[in-house]
């Protein structure tokens, strides 16, 4: 065992870190809020950069890389707050469900065709940046096939965005295919060949701690009878948003220390005073302990512990931006600080792929496996 | 970004599984928690039993009497105790978590032949003498007196809420020895032996009830210089190892333990029919992924302090286990607000072992350093913001 991050791994951070500093910095952020939609150049250096085909076969040009990677360049892409349908373009290409998908040639957005726990009549599903996608991932649950489908397939609605960097659709239910309801995870193993190594909340029966970690999840390809499982897709989905969550949370605690060690009131900084010192504090542990959690899903590949990574995510996210603009006094409401765009970016997310609902409706029936003697 | 185990690990941990089937079957019945006497000695038992198995002090160097084991191993011993429901460390938690491996960390080769080997072999309970009345959260501020009489050290003073004071065998003591330097430069770590002439231990009761912790008082007690650990007035350096230790290490086995709970709540839940209220299913839901990113920051812990000492370190956990002590300590007192749930008007019944749990957990956010001091050292140590006042 050695979680830590191989010397690769870190090249690959850097290296994606290094690109959206140089491509999409903070003017460039700004612009976009300005004027959203995708930058299809940009689109295509993050396509050369491998951001969507990391995990396609290196037979396709792809790097053969696996989950725990792209969670890096997704973390990435979290911190810079990059718009666009990041998650879906990434698993059409590593699929290769979609041409041109890999090399950021063309722009994929997803319907989620199957609302978890929690959704009610009515809500219809929202999908990001319809307008700019080539093509629309409709992706259901469990072992069903993922259909592609035209921009102009689903009847769709524009909604006013409470993220000015992601255009949003509201597509009506009764539009979509048919959708069987998520059934709630199973004892035993994992239907879609996730592992467990001396995870607590792996779905398997509680004392099978002995995992190899061989079945590391590198692609969905070939996971189900006739293509790509809806079931892998929708666990990768909610894996690869919740490290952009993690990246927006870890650059929030960033942003708060720095604002916290300039500013000055009573003549000191005001990350002298405790009240602020905690709020940081607790910004870090949230931020530690979701990191923990997303990396493990990564090498895991398991559903129950890719509920824990979105919901830890979700929560470091969304309360840390909260918590970034608290220390940030007036200056945390306006348009013109970064803040608010990291607080909406993280509700966005968090509604999307595995919301909490669905998140611990999940982990807790995984509860109910049997208990060792 | 691995957390695979090797062939052998597999082994160890299959042998470790057939082992514990084979024992915990044949464990005397469990002691009146209040009867600290009988669970000293249950506990010694159990420790007794680990080593003669080869299970004691698995992760601690050869040198220091442990088997040298990987601290993979360690994680794979603590999985698999922790989720058959072995017994907890208890009376051990002093000597096995933190005082021995301050002893093996900084202790002299004689130091360690002479007290690591009594704590493996289940025969030596040590306690903690840190707090003082006047010195909680401001440990530094400490007031025990140590003169220096030839080879002796003469110590008065009082300490407080010493867990175990009262079944101790030996305790780990700070004493000021230079009350003209700095604060943090006058202090010593010694090796008290509890039945010295001089030492009085009045026992304390905790709010559920048990004599958990006592007042020690010490008039002029003499204590060998050879009890020292480290050098005169370098105590707050060796304090610093011990409560890293403690905060860092000494909690991970408790958080499978936790998950364990969990199902059993889930269980007991399902059995009175409870586990039909959404929030009660959602909030045992969100508690399971807390224990387990818990335990998975344990794993990226243990990756990092492996890594530190293959390159020269000292295997001394850094405050990162501040970061694992405050989400810990919170979830736990979560667990049983939980369990309270579950159990309804039985959570007001002390005959269940979940109710005193909730009391005993309401400790956590306070022993070993508050939340509030943690919170502080994180902000100033990990985040790098101004000192405060
Ligand atoms: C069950 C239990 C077992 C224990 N076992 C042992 C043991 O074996 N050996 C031992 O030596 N000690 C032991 N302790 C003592 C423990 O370490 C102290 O209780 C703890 O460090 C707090 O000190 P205090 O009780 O004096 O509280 P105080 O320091 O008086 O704190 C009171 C309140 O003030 C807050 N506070 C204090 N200073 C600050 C500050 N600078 N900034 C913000 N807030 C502050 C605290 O967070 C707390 O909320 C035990 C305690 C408990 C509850």
């Amino acid at each position: 065992m050695d979680f830590r991050l191989t010397d690769d791994q870190l090249a690959l951070r850097r290296g994606m870190r290094e690109l959206l500093a140089a491509r999409f910095g903070r003017e460039a952020l700004r612009e976009a809020v300005e004027a959203p939609g995708i930058d299809r150049v940009l689109w295509r250096a993050l396509g050369e950069a491998g951001l969507f085909s990391l995990r396609a076969d290196e037979e396709e040009g792809g790097a053969g890389a696996g989950l725990p990677e792209a969670v890096l360049l997704f973390e990435e892409a979290g911190r810079a707050l990059l718009p666009g349908p990041l998650v879906a373009s990434h698993l059409a290409g590593g699929t290769g469900l979609v041409p041109g998908a890999a090399d950021g040639t063309a722009v994929v957005t997803a319907v989620d065709a199957a609302p978890g726990a929690g959704a009610v009549a009515g809500d219809g599903v929202l999908v990001e940046h319809l307008p700019s996608a080539d093509a629309v991932l409709v992706v259901r649950d469990g072992g069903e096939p993922v259909d592609v489908v035209a921009p102009g397939a689903p009847a769709a609605v524009p909604v006013r965005s409470l993220d000015p960097l992601s255009p949003l659709h509201r597509v009506a239910e009764g539009t979509l295919p048919a959708s069987t309801p998520a059934g709630g995870a199973a004892c035993g193993r994992s239907a879609d060949g996730g592992s467990a190594d001396g995870g607590l909340a792996d779905g398997r029966s509680a004392n099978e701690w002995s995992g190899n970690g061989a079945a590391r999840g590198t692609s969905v390809r070939g996971r189900a009878s006739g293509g790509v499982s809806a079931g892998v897709l929708r666990r990768e989905a909610a894996l690869l948003t919740a490290a952009q969550q993690l990246g927006s949370a870890a650059r929030t605690v960033e942003m708060a220390v720095a604002h916290a060690r300039e500013r000055e009131q009573f003549g000191r900084p005001i990350g002298s005073f405790q009240a602020v010192q905690h709020l940081c504090a607790r910004m870090l542990v949230r931020t530690e302990t979701a990191r923990s959690a997303v990396y493990a899903a990564a090498v895991t590949a398991d559903e129950t512990e890719t509920c824990a990574a979105k919901l830890l995510a979700d929560e470091a996210a969304t309360a840390n931006a909260r918590d970034c603009l608290q220390v940030h006094g007036g200056m945390g409401f306006t348009w013109e600080a970064d803040v608010h765009l990291h607080l909406k970016r993280a509700w966005l997310r968090a509604a999307q792929w595995r919301t909490d609902v669905e998140a611990e409706e999940r982990l807790a029936a995984a509860l109910r496996c049997p208990i060792p003697r | 970004m691995e957390l695979a185990r090797t062939a052998e690990e597999e082994e160890f941990r299959a042998r470790l599984r057939g082992w514990l089937a084979g024992v915990l079957p044949t464990l005397p019945p469990r002691p009146d928690p209040l009867d600290w006497p009988a669970r000293r000695a249950w506990d010694m038992d159990w420790q007794r039993r680990l080593y003669d198995a080869g299970y004691a002090g698995l992760h601690w160097p050869v040198d220091a009497g442990g088997q040298g084991a990987t601290p993979t191993q360690h994680l794979i011993f603590l999985e698999e105790t922790e989720t058959a429901g072995a017994p907890y460390v208890g009376a051990g938690f002093v000597g096995l978590l933190h005082a021995g491996p301050t002893i093996a960390a900084e202790g002299s080769a004689e130091q360690r032949a002479r007290w690591l080997p009594p704590i493996l072999r289940g025969e030596h309970v040590w306690c903690q003498g840190f707090s003082e009345p006047d010195a909680g959260s401001d440990l530094a501020s400490l007031r025990t007196r140590a003169v220096r009489d030839g080879d002796t050290y003469v110590v008065t003073g009082s300490k407080i809420w010493t867990s175990h004071a009262e079944v101790a065998d030996w305790c780990e003591l700070l004493v000021r020895t230079d009350p003209e330097a700095p604060r943090h430069r006058g202090i010593t770590w010694l090796a008290l032996p509890m039945d010295a002439p001089g030492v009085t231990v009045r026992p304390l009761r905790t709010l559920a009830g048990s004599r958990e912790f006592a007042e020690v008082f010490l008039d002029e007690v003499r204590v060998p210089v050879a009890n020292r650990v480290g050098e005169e007035n370098d105590g707050w350096r060796v304090t610093m190892v011990t409560l890293s230790f403690e905060r860092g290490t000494a909690f991970a086995g408790e958080v499978v333990a936790c998950h364990r709970t969990l199902r059993l709540l889930a269980r007991r839940a399902q059995e009175n029919g409870r586990w039909g209220d959404p929030v009660l299913r959602r909030r045992l839901g969100r508690l399971s992924a807390e224990f387990t990113a818990l335990w998975r920051l344990t794993q990226w812990n243990v990756s990092e302090a492996t890594h530190a000492l293959r390159r020269g370190g000292t295997g001394v956990p850094g405050v990162g286990g501040s970061v694992f002590k405050l989400r810990y300590s919170h979830a736990r007192q979560e667990l049983y607000e939980a369990a309270a749930q579950v159990l309804g008007p039985g959570a007001l019944d002390l005959a269940e072992e979940w109710a005193r749990e909730r009391l005993s957990s309401l400790s956590y956010t306070v022993a070993a350093g508050t939340s509030e001091i943690q919170h502080t050292l994180v902000a100033e140590r990990l985040l790098g913001l101004p000192k405060g006042r």
